[in-house]
């Protein structure tokens, strides 16, 4: 890393920000100083709620309607941000503080042409001359490594990928040449592969143009990866603050220490003995494609979601699905449980052929194969009480209503919620603790295999951290076998027995776990653990 | 904060809710203030307002009582709005919530259905079926219910084809639940606030259309209604003012009061949803 510079570009100092009454707490940010120097990347981690991007909606000027800072200063070029008015405001927002937002679809307009674009910001603070606008845009998406610029300048985000309208908005951000760029969870919603990509031209960027940069962001490989300095948020206070190394190597403060203890561990799982059974799920070059229906003068598109796919699974083992977005990873496990119907091949469990099945017939082999939803959120209906989400799957396979809620609230017992959560609605729960009761709901109908669909990508890393090891533990005491989609190695690495690993709907590789992360044999695979975040920086022992 | 003080927050529904609930007074308390039937002359005609004891708002063009009309006509207003509105309800909601639950070719061919009714302007076709079934309650309510369950079966459906993909309804298909339960207890509940909300501003639709249907001459000649009273006093609205004025107070009032109190429901249920998620 380079040598950081002494001087200060931003300083906030004993800031205090208000939430309007009725909120979980009265403060979104307490006491906050920090300091972010020029050429020097600053890294404000924390968890979901814990305050970390309110001080740079603060230092934009975008605080939400209702919030507001009640007590210390912003300083920026020694001109205090919180004493600026909405027009002055307006004036350094892209003349000098430049800002990255962390879904890159929603934050570019989807009927304007990227060049026009990055084109509007110099119009916003009446730079130049339209025609050398446009060449100012052009060089900028040279200079974010845009491939085939003259084409992107004039195509629509939608034709982009995630990764390049990332570059799209760095571009956008860059534009006026700001002293100080804000980056909020600019890659929580890419790949990995992407986001390697994109911490790279950001770190890139900055040591060139010498800037300062603020980047928010929840995950600890990403701060390893790419921090200078580290200020550690929770609860709106600052728990931790220093130079990444020390930081990262030798955390002082119990919470920093238990988030990075949370990180599910790069350290490759030990060899686990898989038993030699007969295998209870046997996809036998299982297809699937997704036709979109064309008009008169579109043609229809056809999208190989899954492209001949087989692979086995024992019994009581953990299969890991891992793959990027697209690579049909989901559209898999979805043609496991059949909420998808596939085209052609053979889904055995326990040489029942789930594949052809219909209607009741399918309806009374579904208790077999279970499944764990992505969002804690939406997988529970919020109008029904947490016991009958629970109960409705025996009841609906004859178990009487009485019996059924009592072994919900063993389940839930067992998920660690306690019996009593029964009479509660989904509201009332956290996130983990609603992906607690998915997986107790998952369980009720006691399955032959579980298939769990990004179970914990949604959560904390914290959070993560205990729902894995109640999957685990469950694992163990159910002698469970579970089918493993995730697009997060570093999670497959920590809970499956066996890889698979699948680009474009094909398997590329598969593989004991240790295998896959010593010897991984395929070019893709390699590019895969290449990318994840914070691999190679030295990390603090795992607890 | 419990329902109801949600739904007082909004200041203009809680005036609506005593509007209302002073006209469902007035129909309730007609036959006691006003035990004679109301198509009965009493007096000489053309009385003005306030003008004799035991008639406040005067008589008619046949000396028939206005105010005794007005209490009366709250009654048959209020019965035909929300009678009409569940019957349409009744064809719409299981309509939309099968073509949006099943979509494919079942969808196609329901909403091909709805949209025949939907091509032929709603009061025309209200007109066209009083006049085949001959004006009466039950003709004039049907008529409403059918020019009016398309929209609620729009409606329906796009809530349906929105939530079936939502996780928690694949989770319970997994479960094996069947495609019934599934509608009625996974979907349904969801749809319901929206629904209730859309239904208090129908019955202020059915109740101007039965008044529209009277003042045309296509009103139940055995009931007396707010549109009649208009429909009869038309003629002599430059002589005797207070014919057409009152009863049209009326359904303005009644007709404001449900959008007030559906604007209000509105508030309070939306609130309860985006604090549930």
């Amino acid at each position: 890393m380079n040598e950081a510079s002494t001087e200060t570009v931003l300083s906030i100092r004993d800031l205090n920000i208000a939430l309007p009454k009725g909120a979980d707490r009265a403060l979104a940010v307490e006491d906050v100083s920090y300091e972010v120097k020029r050429g020097e990347i600053m890294c404000v981690v924390g968890e979901s709620g814990s305050g970390k991007s309110m001080a740079a909606n603060a230092v934009m000027g975008l605080l939400p309607k209702g919030v507001h800072a009640t007590q210390g200063e912003i300083l920026f070029e020694g001109q205090d941000l919180l004493a600026l008015s909405e027009k002055q405001h307006r004036a350094l927002r892209g003349l000098k503080i430049g800002m990255i937002f962390q879904e890159p679809m929603t934050a570019l307009n989807p009927l304007m042409r990227v060049g026009a674009q990055i084109a509007e910001v110099f119009e916003a603070h009446g730079q130049l001359t339209p025609k050398e606008r446009q060449a100012r845009a052009l060089e900028l998406l040279i200079e974010v490594g845009i491939p085939q610029p003259e084409k992107a300048i004039r195509a629509y985000p939608f034709e982009l990928s995630g990764g390049q309208r990332q570059r799209v908005m760095i571009a956008m951000a860059l534009a006026l040449e700001p002293v100080l760029l804000i980056a909020d969870e600019p890659t929580t919603a890419l790949d990995v592969t992407t986001q390697a990509q994109i911490l790279e031209l950001i770190r890139d960027l900055q040591q060139r143009r010498g800037m300062a940069v603020m980047f928010i962001t929840h995950d600890f490989g990403v701060v390893a990866e790419i921090a200078n300095r580290v200020c550690v948020m929770r609860h709106g206070k600052i728990v931790e603050l220093g130079d990444a190394k020390p930081v990262l190597e030798n955390p002082q403060n119990a919470y920093t220490q238990a988030l990075i203890a949370a990180i599910p561990s790069n350290a490759v799982p030990p060899h686990r003995e898989t038993s030699q059974v007969a295998p209870l799920l046997e996809i036998k070059q299982l297809s699937k494609v997704f036709r979109s229906r064309g008009g008169w003068l579109k043609p229809s598109r056809e999208v190989h979601a899954l492209d001949d796919v087989s692979l086995t699974l024992a019994r009581g083992e953990t299969v890991g699905i891992v793959g990027e977005s697209g690579s049909g990873k989901s559209t898999l496990g979805r043609c496991v449980v059949r909420l998808e119907h596939p085209d052609s091949g053979e889904l055995l469990l326990d040489g029942v052929n789930l594949s052809q099945l219909k209607g009741d017939a399918l309806r009374r082999e579904r208790h077999r194969v279970q499944m764990i939803f992505q969002d804690p959120y939406a997988s529970l209906n919020p109008r029904t009480k947490v016991g009958m989400a629970i109960a409705q799957g025996p009841i609906a396979n004859g178990t009487p209503k009485a019996t059924a809620l009592k072994q919900a609230g063993e389940l839930l017992d067992m998920v660690g919620l306690g019996a009593s959560a029964v009479e509660r609605f989904p509201h009332e729960f956290s996130g983990g603790q609603r992906q607690r009761i998915g997986i107790a709901r998952a369980l009720a109908l006691n399955p032959e295999l579980i298939v769990a669909d990004e179970a914990v990508s949604a959560l904390d890393v914290s959070i993560q951290a205990q729902v894995l090891e109640l999957l685990e533990e469950l694992k163990q005491r159910l002698s469970l076998s579970l089918l493993f989609i995730t697009h997060d190695l570093r999670v497959a690495a920590h809970i499956c027995d066996r890889i698979v690993v699948m680009q474009h709907g094909r398997i590329v590789e598969q593989g004991s776990a240790e295998q896959i992360f010593l010897a991984p044999q395929e070019a893709y695979t390699q590019d895969l653990l290449k990318a994840i975040p914070g691999r190679e920086a030295p990390v603090a022992a795992t607890a | 904060m419990s329902f109801f003080a949600r739904f007082a927050q909004n200041r203009g529904a809680l005036i609506g809710l005593i509007i209302l609930l002073l006209i469902i007074a007035m129909a309730i308390l007609a036959p006691l203030l006003f035990p004679e039937s109301p198509w009965r002359m009493v007096q000489r005609p053309f009385l003005p307002p306030l003008s004799q004891d035991g008639f406040p708002l005067g008589t008619d063009t046949m000396g028939r009582n206005v105010a005794s009309g007005l209490m009366h006509g709250a009654w048959v207003s209020l019965l035909i709005g929300l009678v009409s509105t569940s019957v349409a309800l009744l064809i719409g909601v299981p309509l939309g919530a099968i073509a949006g639950y099943y979509g494919g070719i079942i969808d196609d061919i329901l909403m091909r259905f709805t949209e025949f009714f939907q091509t032929i302007p709603n009061f025309a076709l209200a007109i066209v079926l009083v006049a085949i079934m001959q004006p009466s309650i039950t003709s004039i309510v049907l008529a409403i219910a059918i020019v009016s369950w398309p929209p609620v079966a729009r409606f329906v459906r796009a809530e349906f084809m929105s939530l079936r993909h939502r996780e928690y309804v694949e989770a319970a298909r997994l479960v094996g639940q069947s495609n019934t339960t599934i509608i009625l207890r996974q979907i349904l509940p969801n749809t319901l606030s929206p629904i209730i909300v859309l239904a208090s501003l129908m019955v202020a639709t059915a109740i101007l259309l039965e008044s529209a249907l009277s003042f045309l001459g296509l009103g139940d000649p055995n009931v007396m209604s707010w549109g009649y009273m208009i429909g009869a006093a038309r003629t002599v609205i430059r002589q005797a003012w207070w014919l057409s004025f009152f009863p049209g107070v009326a359904i303005l009032l009644t007709v404001l009061a449900l959008n007030l109190v559906g604007e209000g429901l509105d508030d309070a249920l939306n609130h309860k949803l985006s604090r549930e998620r």
